[in-house]
Parts: C-alpha cells; structure tokens; sequence
C-alpha cells in the first residue's frame, strides 16, 4: 500500500517540524497535533499587523484584533457545526471546558441524592472532574461499563441514566482505545429522563465532521491542538438556554457589564464566560488550523485514518503475542491502535521504538479506571493524523520485530 | 541493532527482569517502603531486615519496566549484608553513574555498572532508581510511616 493509495498527497511538507526531520515518525498525535506552516504564519501575521487588546480600545488597532478574535470563533463555530457563534466559549483546551462545566453548571444544578453519569471509557479530565462534583455536593457517580470490544455498554446505559440523573458525561472517542461512541444515542438516553448530556470531543473535533447541532448534545468540548492548532486554546459549544442559567466561572475583565459597590452584572456571552484578556493568538491560530482541515475536507481526513488505521490493525495481528485493544473493525474506531506486546512492558517498548525515531505514547493515557478495567498498568498507543502514511505504520511494526527479538534473544 | 540500546538493554539487564532475585514479600522485615512511579503505573515494595546496622536481607515485590525490576532485583544482591551507611553511599554512587554526572565511577559499581547505558535515556532515570528511593525510605522512615516514595 502506498501513501497515495489513502487519497492524500503526502503533507509532511505543510508541516515544518516533520519537514525538517525527514526520518521522524511521529505516532503520537492524540496526545498533540503538528502543526502546519499556515497555522504558525497566522499567529505570526496576527502580531505583526493586527496585535492590540481586544474590547478595550476606542482606536482601529484595537478594532482589527477584536476582528480577529471573533472572525476567528465565527469560523471555528461553523467548523464544528454550531448555528450560533456566540455560545462558542474559548477556554484553555477541553480539561478548563469541563471544569467550566462542572463549577459554573455542575454545583448549581447537580445536588445531594442526585446522580451523575460517566463512561469507563473517560479521560480523566472528564472523569475526576464530575467524581470530585458529585463528591463536593453529595450526589452519586456512576460509571458505564464496556462491552468486551471496548465500547460503551448502551444497555446498561439506560439502567443506569436513572430519573434522578441530571447529566451523562462522556466522551466522543475514546483517547486510549479510539472507540467511536454512539453520541445521538447516548444523547437520546440522556434527554429521555431529562439530563443533559456533555460531550468530552477533545477526539472527535480532530477526526470527526462534528455537527453540533447534529449530534443533539447540550455541550461539546474540544482542545485547540489536537486538530492540528496551537497549545493553550479550546473551547466548548454549549446550549444558549444552560449558559444563561450557568453563574460565571472566572470574574474579571471583560466579563463584567457593570460594577457596583455591592455586587455586579454580567457581560453578555460568549464574555460572560471569558474573563480577562483573551488568547487571541490562539484562536487566530486555531482558525488557520480549521481552514486547513477544511481544505483537506473533514471525509477525507477520515477516510484517510480508515484506511491507515485498518492498515495498521491487519499488520499488527501478524506480530506474535502482540495484544490489540479496542475495537475489532477500523470503522469503529479513529486513528488509534492501542496495544502490549507479550510480556515487554510498554515503557520498554517506548524506549526501543523511539531509538528508531518512532514517537508513540506508552503508560495510562490519563484513563487510569479504564486501565484497570482492561487489567493492564499501561498500553503502548499509536496514532494517526492527516501527515501519516502507510509508510508510518510499515516503521512501526517492523521496529516491534526488531524489540521482540532483543527482549526473547536472551531466553534460556 | 542500536549500540545505545545493546547498551541500556544488556543480557544481564534482560535476566534479572526475567527472573529477579530476591523476590519476595519478607514476612519478618524490620522495615519496609512502597516506590512509585504514577505516570507508568509501576510500584513495588522494598522489604529490609536489620541487624543492629547491618542488612541481613533485603527483597522486593511489585510490577515495573525492565530497567526497574532488573534495578531493584541488582540492588537487592548488592546491599545484602551491607551496613545502613554502605547502602546509602552505594545509592549515591550509582545515582551519580546513571544520571550521567560521574560515569567514571560505573568500574566500580560491580553488577550494578550494568545499568550505565541508563545515563543516555535521562527519561528513564526514574526507573532505575525507583527501587532505590524506596530502599532509601525504608531505612530513613520510622516504619510507622508509611507514605509511599515517589519517581514523579
């Protein structure tokens, strides 16, 4: 299988770090994107011509980078689908958008002897963040098990979202094992019983046509440089009719409308939740980022992962002893295998794959209850992007050859 | 093969992950202490028998990556019979080895020069010295006190 047969030219020349280090094969992108030329020229293009404190100056300068920032949450919002820009809330990345949820929703709407829901499936930003809710106001966390192919358990789902559930937390795809999850009916179960359902898509927006509207969920989180962006900017979409009912997170700047001596107003949104002066070089740069992956087109970049991913599956299985988690079709999964190798322990394995230039994830994948559910301490995970080719996945598999015998060369 | 990784990965290395010695939870230890290493799941238990000053034995139990098992399985065999201040100088020395900062002192490391090529992975330090905080919290702790060493 060649690169072109994924329907890709090859783009590791959009891509300066990968251009400059030829050799490199770079699996780790689940963990964080490259980024391409465009994205690093329009944040440097922002500070050259258009930096000024957005909101706060009556002068043009200040005008053009306010232009900027909302240019940008314009394009960012129609990316992932959502009708109304305005209930785009730029934070730090996913973790700060679940935490927003949790704090500024979460303690004025979950309540002792109420319940929350999440999957076993959960990175820990979206499964310590409502454990230590429900903890804080004494309400009951459950969590969904798997089926033995590592997706969501949708039957005990409905068991479990109970008349007391006031919100099912979960992710799009699962960080660890790549599991697709079935968001409408997730969603579905959810609002039967009148929670809301908040959608963890710091997977998803990277390799997913997302569809706010869509997919019906009340909130969807996604982090900036997973899909291809700078680090430090993310946001959530969520529902205008729960954002006016949410108290502010952070107070501040820009967030005010007017300060008394005794209390305060707020800020209409998207500033209501966006305190103080904000990333605007990342949201310009995020928006680079968004027009590039819109240029590529959200099918192919997934048709692409299919293909790479279920390339990637049919060459693994040939490894003796190596152990494959997850789901058993590439269809069901994005751009991520996730695996051991008989009894080398991944950090091992790491180590011997990065001597060959390969960047792969070894350790818990911040999914340490879904660690323990699969009963391993840690898994070796590969993943994909728009820049791999089969190429990627032939360096991986032959450089796990070149371990496994340097670790049983010694048996005897 | 990479000369670095025959290096990091020697034979000895390889048999003591495969069959560490002195492993064993010791039931009559004078005094005990959990390593940890949170970001790779790995953690293990040091146990120590004292004699007045003197280690009479020492085993460990736990699950880890090659170089700290093969870490904890080499020290076992190197502090056994060793006194408290011995121990703590020889914890000093093979830091000194696998940090890179006094490789000229891994002659006379014994076994434990074996772990050397360790210097030239600065991120997998950790790991070959898990084994050794925990034998050093062992013999610094009051037993009591039983707040697990961590690499992280």
């Amino acid at each position: 299988m060649s690169a072109g047969g994924t329907g890709f030219r090859d783009l590791r020349s959009d891509f300066p770090l990968l251009a400059a280090s030829p050799e490199l094969v770079y699996l780790d992108s689940a963990a964080t994107s490259q980024k391409p030329r465009a994205v690093l020229n329009a944040i440097r293009e922002y500070y050259a011509t258009a930096n000024a404190n957005p909101h706060r100056g009556a002068y043009k300068l200040s005008g053009a980078a306010t232009d900027a920032y909302h240019g940008a949450r314009r394009e960012i919002a129609r990316f992932l689908g959502a009708a109304d820009p305005d209930t785009l809330i730029f934070t730090r990345g996913t973790t700060e958008s679940m935490n927003l949820l949790a704090t500024a929703w979460g303690l004025t709407h979950v309540h002792r002897g109420d319940r929350v829901v999440v999957t076993r499936l959960e990175h820990h930003a979206n499964f310590v963040t409502w454990q230590q809710l429900a903890r804080a106001v004494g309400a009951e966390f459950r969590i969904c098990e798997l089926t033995p192919d590592g997706q969501v358990d949708l039957d005990q789902l409905r068991l479990l979202v109970t008349a007391n559930t006031r919100v099912v937390a979960f992710g799009h795809v699962s960080n660890a094992l790549g599991t697709i999850n079935d968001v409408r009916e997730i969603v579905r179960i959810a609002h039967a019983i009148g929670a809301v359902a908040f959608c963890d898509g710091a997977q998803g927006a990277p390799h997913l046509r997302v569809g706010f509207e869509q997919l019906g969920v009340d909130a969807y989180a996604f982090s900036g440089h997973k899909m291809l962006g700078p680090m430090g900017i993310g946001g959530v979409i969520v529902r205008r009719r729960i954002l006016d009912a949410m108290h502010p997170y952070q107070f501040g700047g820009d967030m005010i409308e007017f300060v008394f001596d005794g209390d305060s107003t707020w800020n209409v949104l998207p500033h209501k939740f966006e305190a103080g002066t904000p990333n605007v070089e990342g949201a310009v740069g995020l928006a680079a980022a968004v027009r590039y992956l819109d240029a590529l087109g959200m099918d192919a970049v997934r048709a692409h992962e299919v293909t790479l991913t279920r390339y990637a599956m049919e060459q693994l299985a040939t490894i003796e002893g190596l152990h494959l988690f997850g789901p058993a079709s590439a269809e069901a999964r994005s751009g991520v295998v996730s695996f051991t190798l008989g009894d080398i322990h991944p950090h091992d394995l790491s180590t011997m794959l990065d001597v060959d230039g390969i960047c792969v994830r070894a350790g818990h994948h911040c999914a340490q209850p879904l660690m323990r559910a699969l009963h391993v301490t840690s898994t070796v995970r590969a993943s994909f992007y728009v820049y791999n080719t089969a190429e990627d996945v032939d360096a991986l598999v032959a450089s796990l050859r070149k371990a496994q015998v340097r670790f049983h060369a010694h048996v005897g | 093969m990479s000369a670095e990784l025959d290096d990091l990965y020697q034979s000895i290395i390889l048999d003591h992950n495969r069959r560490p010695r002195n492993f064993r939870v010791m039931d009559d230890a004078s005094a005990h202490a959990e390593g940890k290493n949170p970001l790779c799941g790995d953690q293990l238990t040091i146990w120590l028998k004292l004699e007045d000053d003197q280690i009479s034995d020492v085993s460990f139990q736990g699950s880890g990556c090659a170089i700290s098992k093969a870490s904890a399985s080499l020290m076992t065999a190197a502090i056994k019979g060793k006194s408290r201040g011995e121990a703590e100088q020889l914890f000093t020395k093979f830091h000194g080895v696998v940090t890179g900062v006094h490789p000229e002192d891994a002659e006379s490391l014994g076994s434990l020069k074996a772990l050397g090529g360790v210097s030239r992975f600065p991120l997998r330090v950790k790991c070959a010295s898990l084994a050794w905080h925990a034998m050093h919290a062992a013999l610094t702790q009051d037993d009591a006190v039983d707040a697990p060493v961590s690499t992280e």
